[in-house]
């Protein structure tokens, strides 16, 4: 037997694939550079930053402003760093988190298999809701916060990150649910399963990965959040990423780049480990959201 | 057959379907259907795909709302009730298993629900459990049984709700033929062993003949005939119903009736011997032969001149396509038979078991 025989060989390093490489590691230099620059500058002392090579990796590293950032440096009268932004934070997004997709889930589900009367026009509304410009909605919410008397509390931004989550939360929800086969349900309620019930048991359980999804768009939404918590916070209730603009902008003293440079790392750690823990999930929830009203 | 056997113990309607209507928006699927059910026995609803047999039996179930009409189980008003308050199992035709608990969560999952005490929760599900052979599945989940496995589950899942009546939504469509063929038995087979009522339904006419007591052929949302297999195989209410049932299926002729003679082309048949009330002469008709009820006659008998044109060789017999006068003509014939192509053959069919319909209303005459 002579000829072809068995798997074709495959050229490693053929055209293709140098051009499809070479590319992807030009352009990963150029989104890694900044990130480069910043850990470095964060690990180097004022003097030596001054000296200018911004690529150079430090001479002698330091991890004060690490310590700076996150305890002592300056916001306006507090002088605790970042951590009363981070515990804010946390404060802010466990319970809108919570909150949200509990409430989005519900709404899809009702929305997907318990097709009420009105409920389509109740999910159209819902989704031109999507559409409208936060800024319209501003001052409204303003309003009804204070007459809540949850305006400039963390349950204010609570509730404002519940709501404003909702139009793209229960579509995400939604769509997930109606692409579940229909006969399961069916199935459930000849056992004689409720609502709650078919929820809870079923639904739920099956769901899994499109919950993983939602916390994954909630907690980088809504600790990204900077809008929302400069509109409806207070100094002693702002999050995170506002103490860190106060902080970065302020216009007293010298200009701290390595504070600076840590008070951002510090405060894009959270999302950022959430992108890497769940690269593949996230990929799905972007995609997920995107079909079938 | 099955039906005279069974007379005895079959009462009066146990389900009842009185004038259902049902509509998909405008689209109107059910157009005022009525059925009865008798205790203890397995119909079958048979039509092509599309034609509302799923919808019938989410109406019944109570899984969709329907329009208008009434459903009675067991002697009760059902029309508004839950389906887990109807007394109903069902089996879909995607199993619908839940595929996050083992095959022991989902045969108790329906029991539990009732809050029913965990030792007799235990007790029946082991009782069906046996019954359908998958004691040693129990523990595993949907997604590491096959295909014949899964199935059983839902046949068992819906065993175990002690149910008056089974529902059952093509439960065999996703199995491969052999599985079908043997499922269909057991099938069967559980039916003789419960006597529960049980509705079936498939597109699938050789599992409707074989399971069935009665058959109700349905194109539409519009019943058809509801009878017994014999009866529906023998007298096709009409050329939809003689169309449907039968593999190979039945061959239609078309001609007119005169002089009480069927004419076809330049040939014509003597209708002696036809059952039905034939007229002696009318227009347009079809008359439908199935191709045992033909034989190829020595030369000199009265019948129809054909052309052979193909001989398919059947194992137990053999099917001879001829043409007669341009129609197409099946006959089965004996394997030992020898009839080249192209040959002629005189063909004479036996007219008590031929049908005749009226080719304007299709009806059987
Ligand atoms: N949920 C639905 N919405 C609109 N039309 C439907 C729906 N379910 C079924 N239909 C239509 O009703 C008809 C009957 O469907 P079905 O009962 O599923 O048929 P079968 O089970 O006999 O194949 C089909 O024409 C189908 O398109
Ligand atoms: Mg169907």
């Amino acid at each position: 037997m002579s000829g072809p025989r068995g798997p074709r060989p495959r050229r490693v390093l053929s055209r293709g694939n140098v051009f499809v490489y070479g590319t992807l590691m030009l352009v990963s230099v150029y989104y890694l550079l900044p990130l480069w620059v910043m850990v470095m500058t964060s690990l180097k002392g004022l003097p030596e930053i001054r000296m200018g090579n911004i690529f150079a990796p430090p001479v002698e590293v330091t991890f004060q402003p690490w310590v700076k950032a996150w305890a002592e440096a300056c916001t306006g009268i507090n002088c605790d760093g970042l951590s009363r932004g981070f515990w804010n934070s946390v404060r802010i997004l466990i319970p809108s988190l919570v909150l949200s997709i509990a409430v989005a889930s519900v709404n899809g589900y009702a929305l997907s298999s318990w097709r009420f009367r009105g409920s389509e026009t109740f999910f159209v509304i819902l989704i031109v809701g999507a559409f409208i410009p936060y800024q319209v909605l501003l001052y409204p919410v303003v309003i009804l916060l204070r007459s809540l008397g949850l305006y400039g509390s963390i349950w204010g931004l609570v509730l404002v990150h519940t709501i404003f989550g909702m139009p793209i939360l229960t579509l995400l929800f939604r769509n997930y649910f109606a692409s579940l086969p229909e006969d399961l349900f069916k199935a459930a309620r000849v056992d004689g399963a409720g609502f709650w019930g078919i929820y809870l048991k079923i639904i739920l359980p099956v769901s899994l990965p499109i919950f993983a999804v939602a916390a994954i768009i909630q907690v980088t939404g809504i600790w990204n959040d900077f809008f929302f918590g400069v509109v409806f916070a207070r100094p002693e209730t702002y999050p995170m990423t506002v103490q860190l603009n106060n902080i970065v902008n302020s216009v007293q003293g010298v200009k701290e780049y390595n504070v600076n440079m840590a008070a951002t790392l510090l405060t894009g750690l959270l999302p950022l480990a959430v992108y890497f823990a769940s690269g593949k999930l996230f990929m799905r929830g972007i995609t997920a959201g995107a079909v079938k009203v | 057959m099955a039906l005279d056997s069974g007379a005895a113990h079959l009462d009066a309607a146990f389900v009842s379907v009185r004038d259902l209507t049902h509509s998909f928006g405008t689209v109107e699927v059910l157009k005022g259907l009525d059925i009865e059910v008798r205790n203890g026995e397995f119909l079958v609803l048979l039509g092509p795909s599309g034609c509302g047999k799923s919808t019938l039996l989410n109406c019944i179930a109570g899984l969709i709302e329907i329009t208008d009409g009434q459903i009675w189980i067991g002697g009760r008003n059902v029309t508004w009730e839950e389906p887990k308050d109807r007394g109903i199992g069902m089996v879909f035709q995607s199993y619908a298993l839940y595929p996050h608990m083992t095959v022991h969560g989902n045969l108790s999952f329906g029991l539990k629900n009732q809050r029913m005490p965990e030792d007799q929760i235990a007790a029946r599900v082991v009782r069906v459990a046996r019954i359908l052979q998958i004691e040693p599945l129990l523990d595993r989940k949907p997604g590491a049984l096959s295909g014949g496995q899964r199935q059983r589950v839902a046949i068992g899942r819906a065993l175990v709700r002690d149910a008056d009546v089974f529902l059952f939504d093509e439960p065999l469509s996703n199995l491969d033929a052999k599985l079908r063929a043997e499922l269909r038995v057991e099938l069967k087979r559980l039916h003789a062993g419960l006597g529960n009522t049980m509705i079936y339904v498939t597109h699938d006419q050789i599992e409707a003949m074989t399971l069935a007591d009665r058959i109700a052929v349905m194109r539409d949302g519009v019943i058809q005939q509801l009878a017994t297999p014999l009866e529906l195989y023998d007298r096709p209410a009409n050329l939809f119903v003689a169309g449907f049932v039968g593999s190979p299926s039945m061959s239609m002729l078309d001609g007119r009736i005169a002089g009480g003679r069927f004419h076809v082309g330049g040939q014509s048949l003597a209708l002696d011997g036809y059952e039905g009330r034939a007229p002696g002469t009318l227009g347009a008709a079809i008359l439908g032969l199935r191709p045992e009820h033909i034989a190829v006659a020595p030369a000199g008998v009265e019948g129809l001149s054909a052309v052979v044109e193909l001989c398919e060789p059947m194992g137990a017999d053999k099917l001879l396509w001829t043409d007669v006068e341009g129609r197409k003509v099946s006959v089965r014939v004996p394997v030992e038979t020898s009839h080249p192509r192209g040959s002629r053959v005189t063909l004479a069919p036996a007219m008590g078991k031929a049908s005749l319909f009226d080719a304007g209303t299709e009806a059987r005459l």
